[in-house]
């Protein structure tokens, strides 16, 4: 399977491809790593006209501690995440959820802001993202902008990025070493997550879910029940409140939703662990 | 467009379209057939190469994307009258039942074992979830690996 033809723009700089962006915007897509936009173009599922190559800008790779979070560059690899001491220290749970990603390969070229800005509730470092309250960097024509990951993901495959702004960088609160535990589910090796969720426990619990909606999507109704003095086993029972889980060949809404409440008990149960 | 790709130490300047991908490119413009599509949508893993000496499917990279990089694949493991020691240990462990996974599953071990040098059976199944034996030949595979792991220098 081949791609269907598109002009090709590699990028020198970010105001390359914001430059770029704003000459074809709707007819263009960035490409990053390439892991989740390739296979749909081979798919011909995306038909870009032009593909502006964000690949290059070393200058967006990289983990720095910001002082009260960690800023991770949007072009940061999952292996740089996977292997990163100080994530590791400062905010574990992304670097273990990187680990979690696709297979070596995979992480070898995928990117942190390639995952995000390609919106999929079934991937892994979204829902992360959602559980740590992170804040997604933008920068466009009219300069730079911050948005919550809450406010991050609007529909299936859709972000709040605008066609012509550039996803640039993520601001992780540091959360350190533990207090967290993610379940991803799959039936094969290097699948998606039929269901994945991810605990974050300090001070507060936030829950996020892989899969069960259009978008990554908070256990709103966990958090709750936690907030009011539940235990794990009851507060779980509320995992598919407000979910609306998809149907496809690995299984259906009712076991998405069954497998929503074990497997956040299971990670509620670990990361207090 | 033109691009330049230092593949397995050989300078090599092609001509290509845009949208061609990394293993159409090795296999029709380099002629080098070792590297075989598989699944073709980034599942088996028996595309897989070294770029810059780490492993990526090249059924899941533009050719555009490796420009002014270097590949490695199967052919320039070793010289022509040896074999590298993770090929050896392949042969030595009988790694391979069809054989069609095999150039993927040497690459993706020369890659695993670079970063995990002294890796744990565990290690090895799940460095290597990212390539299928359709034979399922995984027992051999991993053994092969340990013992190639084991006998680096």
């Amino acid at each position: 399977m081949i791609p269907a033809a598109f002009d090709y723009v590699r990028a020198a700089s970010a105001d390359e491809a914001l430059a770029a962006l704003a000459e074809r915007g709707d007819d263009a897509k960035l490409l990053a790593g390439g892991m989740s936009l390739l296979p749909l173009m081979k798919l011909r599922l995306a038909t870009p006209a032009v593909l502006v190559d964000v690949g290059r800008l070393a200058d967006l790779s990289y983990i720095r501690d910001g002082g009260d979070h960690v800023a991770v560059g949007a072009l940061t690899r999952h292996r740089d995440l996977e292997t990163s001491d100080l994530l590791g220290t400062q905010c574990g749970v992304l670097r273990a959820v990187a680990s979690q990603v696709g297979d070596n390969q995979v992480r070898h070229r995928g990117t942190l802001g390639g995952s995000l800005a390609h919106g999929d509730p079934a991937s892994d470092l979204p829902a992360a993202l959602l559980a740590l309250d992170a804040t997604v960097v933008a920068r466009g024509p009219g300069g730079e902008r911050t948005v919550a990951a809450a406010d991050f993901f609007v529909g299936f495959l859709e972000t709040a990025l605008a066609p012509d702004e550039l996803l640039t960088e993520i601001r992780v609160p540091k959360t350190g070493a533990g207090g967290f535990n993610y379940q991803k589910f799959n039936r094969r090796a290097q699948d998606w997550a039929t269901v994945g969720a991810v605990a974050v426990r300090n001070g507060t619990t936030r829950v996020a879910l892989v899969n069960m909606g259009t978008t990554p999507l908070r256990a709103a109704g966990v958090e709750a029940a936690l907030a009011g003095g539940a235990s794990i086993a009851d507060a779980a029972e509320q995992a598919a409140e407000g979910t609306e889980p998809p149907s496809d060949l690995n299984a259906s809404p009712e076991y998405r939703e069954h497998l929503a409440r074990v497997l956040v008990r299971r990670a509620l149960t670990e990361a207090q662990a | 467009m033109d691009i330049s790709i230092t593949v397995n130490g050989e300078a090599q300047r092609h001509d290509v379209e845009a949208r061609t991908l990394l293993v159409h490119y090795l296999r029709e413009a380099c002629r080098l057939t070792g590297t075989k599509v598989g699944c073709d949508t980034s599942s088996c893993g028996a595309c897989t190469v070294l770029v810059d000496g780490e492993s990526v499917k090249s059924c899941t990279m533009l050719a555009a994307q490796a420009d002014g990089h270097a590949v490695t694949t199967i052919e320039g493991l070793a010289p022509d009258d040896g074999l590298h020691p993770v090929q050896a240990a392949f042969q030595a462990n009988h790694a391979l039942q069809c054989g069609f996974c095999t150039a993927g599953m040497v690459m993706a071990t020369v890659s695993l074992v670079d970063e995990i040098p002294d890796p744990t059976e565990r290690d090895v199944r799940l460095g290597l979830e990212g390539n299928l034996c359709r034979c399922t030949g995984y027992h051999n595979i991993v053994r092969a690996v340990l013992a190639a792991a084991a006998d680096r220098p």
